[in-house]
């Protein structure tokens, strides 16, 4: 019994258990440099400099364009600090009733509730279609990659005017319920169940006498934090991204979410460019936090896109 | 996707399951997330299909209200048939064959760049590369506006000392303009998902393209290239998908100028129709055959991948 299991384990897992190593690691190959010369070495490191210029320059423009008033952004140097970070910054989180403070809040739940409770059930998902042999597997898994095929947008309409029709758009449920659905998150949940969870361990848990509910939470939840951090912080990034749903299912402006709520600013420019400042200090305000998550989270993304590209 | 996954799912059911868990049990860990699946996937594209099949008709000089009559597939005939519909699928078609091919070549180039034996400091340009993709799409997409804006752009101004007239708003470079856009949110993500492909070319590979004197350049395009060609096909369907989604960014650019109008992708024309011509039947015609088109577009994607990888 446990050799077969152990015969055809590596097989499975094998392949699947560096996708989600690999990115932790510094270069695991080492090469013997080649001749190429300083020529080479200027030529390769002066483009990658160039390339992270390119993506580098408009973020830092956004630093600088926030410490500016309206009148100094049309006049001034971009690259030049302004003296009106501060001013801006209270008048974004003053204005009207302080409800870009609404929009950030609106943000965190959607994004934070949506990925923790959209993670866990396609986690839920994952491990099954991982562990679990049942009749149709192959045919409810076909949906599921069909999902990840057709694109968000394309059932944005369809969501608002089935929403329209039960009466629930302009509520929070309107832009949290499709949150929680992301066939991509069980692919990749099913690949983390195969790369980090053996099949022994679950094995000899049942051996033991544990129920297959009490391993999936006593045994295989803890093993599979790392890919629950992944797929939720993806989905995380996905829901606090969405402009489009959003847009479409929110009429009052307490719900929005900081997306919509500096489209609504920016959508007013053209009348009134005293909008502007407030504008780019919002997007400033949301910018910030998803960079920091995101230098902090590197082990975590870089496991998720290389288990992604497994195909 | 289906033909691309049979490999590894053919291995997963080698494996051995385990015992006395079969589809009962499966069923608990599989209802949640069916169960949101059917109703923020299956159900409102169900719902869009049938509300598309109707029309609302307007009896005599429009007194008396309107009834809803079965006119099967005529909306679907009306939307094709509308130019400001095709006109927008024309863009769309436009800015895919733009989009498409630069994205997936600066992506390339960048992964071979730090895979280069003479690259500095690769994580800290994987992260750079990697920065644009933390912020949110109406953000990059109000960054970059206000970087075409003349006045307030550091870029505009720096190219008109230099003799250079560029108005990036204008009707004939706002596509190109998005395109930029949409290369700069997505490159860094996909660099990552080749540059982890990369890594894991043999290495045995590599030393005997260069006892066979093969230099630095062909082997980056002659061996690497062709043998992530699966990663490709990923970032390749994928980057379709993405590209058919184009909402968000001549959203916001619609706000900074009149090049872009309220139809000018498939997307806003259907939001469009329901939101300001209050046609929801039209509207739901409209996404279902964007729907469809992504499917078939990702399945034509997939055949044609899975076919050039297949040894």
């Amino acid at each position: 019994m446990s050799t077969t299991s152990s015969v055809a384990q590596p097989t499975s897992a094998a392949p699947l258990a560096p996708a989600g190593t690999t990115g932790d690691r510094p270069v695991r190959r080492r090469r013997r440099p080649l001749g190429g010369g300083i020529g080479a070495t200027f030529g390769v490191n002066g483009l990658l400099v160039l390339g992270s210029a390119y993506m580098v320059l408009p973020l830092l423009w956004l630093v600088f364009a926030t410490t500016k008033d309206a009148s100094a952004l049309y006049g001034s140097d971009a690259f030049t600090w302004g003296g009106a970070f501060f001013a801006n910054l209270e008048r974004l989180l003053t204005e009207d009733g302080g409800i870009f403070i609404r929009w950030l809040g609106n943000s965190v739940l959607y994004a934070a509730v949506g990925a923790i409770v959209g993670g866990f059930v396609a986690l839920m998902a994952g491990y099954a279609f991982d562990k679990f042999e049942f009749r149709g597997k192959n045919t409810l898994y076909g949906t599921v990659l069909i999902g990840v095929l057709i694109p968000n947008t394309a059932t944005v309409i369809p969501l608002y005017l089935l929403a329209a029709s039960l009466g629930v758009t302009n509520t929070m449920w309107a832009v949290l319920i499709p949150a929680f659905c992301n066939p991509f998150s069980v692919y990749l949940a099913r690949v983390f169940s195969a790369g980090y969870l053996p099949d022994e361990t679950l094995e000899a848990a049942r051996v033991d006498g544990a129920g297959p509910i009490r391993s999936f939470f006593s045994i295989g939840l803890p093993m599979l934090v790392p890919g629950f951090v992944t797929i939720a912080l993806f989905q995380f990034v996905a829901v606090w991204n969405n402009f489009m749903l959003p847009l479409i299912m929110l009429q009052d402006r307490q719900l929005f979410p900081t997306s919509v709520g500096i489209f609504l600013w920016q959508s007013q420019v053209q009348q009134n460019p005293e909008y502007l400042p407030l504008v780019i200090a919002g997007s400033f305000l949301s910018v910030v936090p998803l960079v920091i998550a995101f230098v902090m989270l590197q082990r975590f993304w870089r496991s998720g896109l290389s288990a992604g590209s497994v195909k | 996707m289906s033909v691309r996954t049979s490999g590894p799912r053919r291995s997963a059911t080698k494996r051995r399951p385990i015992q006395g868990t079969g589809g009962r049990t499966a069923t608990i860990f599989l209802v949640p997330f069916f169960t949101v699946f059917l109703v923020a996937m299956i159900a409102p594209v169900i719902y869009a299909v049938g509300l598309s099949l109707f029309a609302e008709q307007r009896s005599g000089l429009g007194f008396g209200g309107a009834e809803t009559v079965f006119v099967g597939l005529g909306n679907y005939a009306d939307v094709l048939a509308n130019d400001t519909f095709i006109a927008g699928f024309g863009r769309l078609a436009l800015y895919c064959v733009l989009y498409v091919p630069t994205l997936l070549g600066v992506a390339l180039g960048f992964a071979l760049l730090l895979d280069a034996v003479v690259a500095k400091a690769k994580r800290a340009f994987q992260l750079l590369l990697f920065l644009p993709h933390a912020v949110p799409g109406v953000i990059a997409a109000l960054i970059w506006a206000y970087l075409y804006t003349p006045g307030v752009s550091p870029i505009v101004s720096a190219l008109a000392t230099g003799g250079i007239q560029i108005d990036f708003l204008s009707v004939h470079m706002v596509l190109p303009s998005m395109v930029n856009i949409a290369v700069w949110e997505w490159a860094g993500y996909n660099v990552i998902i080749l540059f982890t492909a990369l890594q894991s070319v043999p290495r045995e590979v590599l030393e005997a393209a260069r006892v066979d004197g093969a230099g630095e350049i062909r082997t980056a395009f002659s061996i690497k290239t062709p043998l992530i060609a699966p990663a490709l096909g990923v970032a390749l369907l994928f980057t379709v998908i993405g590209s058919l989604q184009l909402f968000t960014e001549p959203k916001i650019l619609s706000t900074a100028t009149t090049a872009v109008t309220s139809t000018w992708v498939p997307n806003m024309w259907a939001y469009d129709a329901a939101f300001n011509r209050n046609n929801l039947p039209q509207a739901a015609a409209a996404s279902i055959i964007l729907a469809l088109l992504a499917g078939l577009l990702s399945w034509v994607v997939t055949r044609f991948t899975s076919k050039g990888t297949s040894r």
